[in-house]
């Protein structure tokens, strides 16, 4: 923008507009500001560090899966499932730990923590990949894939425990597989483990959507799908990939949720993913495919995190919170479509003022 | 210049913005009763904007709008259709799910009363529209089965048959042979006689002198010129719009061609209702040749490009690439392997519209800017866009705006780039030259004639014969699927050309 060079008066007008483009393209940014200063005037102890902290987390387990979210979405598709994975891979957490792998034999064998994490991201991979072949292979819409391993998963984790919650992960010395709960509770440099991880998690999103070219196909097949095959794209190789992202960071964040309970119920995570999808809609990623970015996402995440904590600790009630979460959605949509019109004014005021 | 005041629209200090770009710029129209407008102008210069303004689709940044002496407003599409506006847009606009038919009576469908809409009669009704076109479309086919061209004719026949008072066709034999132009232009001359204003826009300049009656021209969204057409020539047309003589593209850089890097043999794709569309075709070139393939739409020329890119499961034959044969039926293996291929439908095959222009040019090459074996070294990236951007002389201003940005031209000058980028050992061009302008058809050609020169062999289709004899140093001849000859361009006369290609199309209209 070429603003500075401009007589006040004649440059008045256009750097308003300017600027309110400005403002608008910075939208998810100044959001995110404005409900931390507004909780910071209106929710008592919200500045609080014990409070940041407990908000950055809850925040967290919504990013975890609105990145894996919005690389699905990017590609045209949809990922319903990852509430419940969310809660199936909780689960395994918590059996493997309580009681093993039983045997033939009457063995059983006990993992330690890292095995267990590994074991269980690797089922939120394997369930991503059922979902993508589902898609792929079999040509079942993205929505009714996921709507179905929504409900496979869930009844899954239910029928894991027969409903029942599994308690006091803790391990046993004898077995070595304590100290499930540093992943929730513990921290590096004042910071939560689990914020350090959305941090690697994120940045390497970041990185891959920009600098792989794997990245860089998930965008072009949610553009456009016939386009990318003819320019040489495995589209459903790309598909796999990012329905299996999105189950590993599920599996993520069931890790997360169980260790910071300590105690894993199978109806942890429900309705999570219309969480996800929010915030990689408030973050900018457009819903027909194509578009998005993982750092709007972020910031998205966070507004509706933050939003929702500031709200109970307000003491506002639970149906309000869902009117107020809502109409926050509608209008970032809102403000996106203004943000379009504006800029053609503001280009022609640009005009005007060249001549 | 006498000037008749049968004027029925009159466009006044139209200016239309986009973010970043100014498309119109005061700009002043008027629409003749009766006649042909023709409106030229390059690639970019804001010919297709000020047709989507007439047509409703977009609304100017500031001016008036005059049709009939009174001032209007076009804030919807269905308002120019109430002023008796119709349009044949640039890119294709049909809905593929739907028949014909219900493309053509799409928000006007035929109803009676109750019983919701009479599908019977309007497919007789397309039917009559699509006869007078000679189309050879059954009305009941689906759109998205039919190929480009016919799907032109899809889109004209619905413009025709809204029996407007002003029809804007823009661009409307990009996809069509010289058989169906001669079709079209029999339909104008009727609609101009029913005193019709026809607005006419083509990059392809001897059309316009065929059938237009008045010519405007536009450069960077401004008017820079007016005649009748009977007093101009090409000459003049090329002058006023790029400001220079056309440079000559069919200088040939003689080089002899090398040894044979790409045969097919048999190449045999089955059409649903029966017969071949692509019919045991065996053909050969040899590195640093243009074989340039002409044909009359249909002639199977986009089919035999789709099954060397192994798109169709089901084709026969073989197909070797420096004397291995290809294996599979993976667009992406037959990438790695040399193959490219630039699509006739740039929309649907050609571009990921979300994307930006520097995206869609490096999509397809990603790997060639690999660190490690999977960072992409964005400078290098970079640096290889600009170079495309430079050597096909594509209008962009900034490489990360929206590649939907900028005019259907400059579009197809991306998807050529992208394919170019590859790197391949035999490029596949089909329809290269739809849509861009004189300047650019230049540019493009003297890029093939260069690659071919560094020793890349070209397939390239058209259904232009004189870009067909210009170009090529092989011309091959396809008619309803097979390949009727091929000759060397030394011996090549039109006449023998235009006769091949009509060989398998006299028995096919008969049974039409
Ligand atoms: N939706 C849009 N957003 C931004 N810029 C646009 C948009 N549509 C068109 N433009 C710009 O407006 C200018 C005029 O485009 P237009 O499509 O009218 O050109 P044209 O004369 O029809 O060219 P062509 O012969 O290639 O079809 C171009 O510079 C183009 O980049
Ligand atoms: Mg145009």
């Amino acid at each position: 923008m070429t603003t500075a060079t401009q007589t006040a008066a004649t440059g008045n007008h256009l750097s308003t507009g300017a600027a309110l483009l400005t403002l608008m393209k910075l939208r998810t940014f100044i959001a995110l500001f404005a409900v931390i200063i507004f909780f910071s005037i209106f929710a008592p102890n919200f500045l609080s560090t014990a409070n940041m902290i407990l908000m950055s987390k809850h925040a967290t387990q919504n990013a975890f899966l609105a990145i894996g979210m919005t690389f699905v979405i990017i590609t045209g598709g949809i990922d319903l499932s990852v509430g419940s994975i969310v809660g199936l891979c909780g689960m395994i957490a918590g059996g493997l730990i309580m009681y093993g792998v039983a045997l033939p034999l009457g063995y059983t064998v006990y993992f330690n923590i890292v095995e267990v994490a590994i074991i269980v991201m690797v089922v939120g991979i394997l369930i991503g990949a059922i979902n993508g072949l589902l898609i792929t292979r079999l040509n079942v819409a993205p929505f009714i894939a996921t709507l179905g391993t929504l409900y496979v998963a869930r009844g899954m984790a239910l029928l894991y425990s027969d409903g029942q919650t599994l308690p006091n992960l803790t391990g046993r010395e004898d077995l070595g597989n304590q100290g499930f709960s540093y992943l929730g509770s513990g921290s590096i440099l004042g910071l939560p483990v689990s914020v350090w991880i959305l941090i690697v998690v994120a940045l390497g999103a970041a990185y891959f959507a920009r600098f792989v070219p794997l990245g860089r196909h998930i965008f072009a097949v949610g553009g456009n799908e016939r386009a990318s095959r003819m320019s040489g794209i495995r589209v459903n190789r790309v598909k796999m990939f990012v329905y299996m992202f999105s189950g590993f960071c599920a599996a993520i964040v069931g890790l997360i949720i169980s260790s910071e309970l300590m105690a894993s119920h199978p109806a942890t995570g429900t309705n999570l993913e219309l969480n996800a999808i929010a915030a990689a809609v408030l973050g900018g990623t457009s819903m027909s495919g194509g578009r998005g970015t993982i750092g709007g996402t972020i910031i998205g995440a966070f507004v509706i995190g933050i939003l929702s904590d500031g709200l109970v600790m307000m003491g506002v009630s639970s149906f309000w919170q869902m009117v107020i979460k809502g109409l926050v959605i509608i209008v970032a949509v809102v403000v996106d479509q203004a943000q379009r019109r504006l800029q053609q004014r503001v280009t022609l005021m640009q005009m005007a003022k060249a001549g | 210049m006498p000037e008749t005041d049968d004027v029925i629209l009159e466009l006044k200090d139209i200016t239309k913005a986009y973010s970043g770009i100014v498309a119109l710029k005061k700009a002043d129209l008027k629409l003749r009763r009766g006649a042909v407008n023709v409106l030229v102008g390059e690639n970019g210069a804001g010919k297709s904007t000020m047709m989507r303004i007439i047509a409703g689709v977009e609304r100017p940044t500031l001016g008036e709008i005059w049709m009939d002496g009174e001032r209007i407003q076009l804030n919807s599409p269905a308002d120019a259709v109430r002023h008796g506006i119709g349009i044949v847009f640039q890119e294709l606009n049909l809905f593929g799910n739907l028949s014909v038919a219900e493309n053509i009576f799409a928000t006007r469908e035929i109803t009676r009363g109750l019983r919701g809409i009479d599908h019977k009669a309007q497919v007789e009704k397309a039917n009559e529209f699509l006869n007078r076109l000679e189309a050879g479309i059954s009305a009941d086919t689906l759109a998205e089965d039919l190929p480009i061209g016919q799907q032109q004719l899809v889109e004209i026949a619905r413009a025709v048959s809204l029996d407007t008072r002003i029809l804007i066709m823009d661009e409307p034999t990009s996809a069509l042979s010289a058989a169906e132009v001669d079709v079209l232009f029999r339909v104008i001359a009727d609609l101009k006689a029913r005193g019709v204003a026809i607005v006419y826009i083509s990059h392809r300049l001897e059309e316009l002198m065929r059938i237009g009656d008045y010519i405007t021209v536009l450069k960077d969204g401004q008017i820079t010129g007016h005649a009748m057409v009977k007093d101009i020539d090409t000459r003049w047309i090329v002058r006023s719009m790029i400001g220079s003589d056309a440079k000559d593209f069919a200088k040939q850089v003689e080089h002899e061609p090398g040894e044979e890097v790409f045969r097919t043999e048999n190449i045999c794709l089955p059409r649903a209702q029966g017969g071949y569309a692509v019919d045991h075709v065996s053909i050969g070139v040899r590195k640093g040749e243009i074989l340039g393939i002409y044909g009359l739409m249909g002639a199977g020329r986009s089919e035999l490009f789709e099954c060397i890119m192994g798109r169709h499961e089901h084709y026969t034959g073989k197909i070797f690439v420096e004397g291995d044969e290809l294996k599979g039926r993976d667009t992406t293996r037959r990438i790695r392997e040399g193959l490219a291929l630039i699509p006739e439908d740039r929309q649907r095959e050609g571009l990921v519209q979300s994307m930006s222009i520097a995206d869609n040019l490096s999509m397809a090459s990603l790997g060639q800017f690999l660190k490690a074996g999977f960072h992409i070294d964005l400078k290098l990236e970079k640096s290889a866009i600009m170079e495309a951007i430079r050597n096909l002389s594509i209008k962009a201003k900034n490489p990360d705006f929206d590649v939907t940005s900028m005019s259907g031209g400059n579009q197809q000058k991306v998807v050529i780039g992208k394919a170019l980028m590859t790197g391949p050992k035999v490029l596949l061009m089909d329809e290269p030259s739809r849509g861009i302008d004189v300047g650019a058809k230049a540019d493009v050609f003297r890029t093939m004639r260069r690659l071919a020169g560094e020793g890349l062999a070209i397939l390239f289709s058209t259904s232009d014969l004189e870009e067909v004899m210009a170009l090529s140093d092989r011309i091959a001849v396809m008619s309803n699927g097979r390949l009727v000859t091929v000759v060397d361009r030394r011996d090549a006369t039109e006449e023998m050309i235009v006769s091949a290609s009509a060989e398998g199309h006299k028995t096919k209209r008969m049974h039409a």
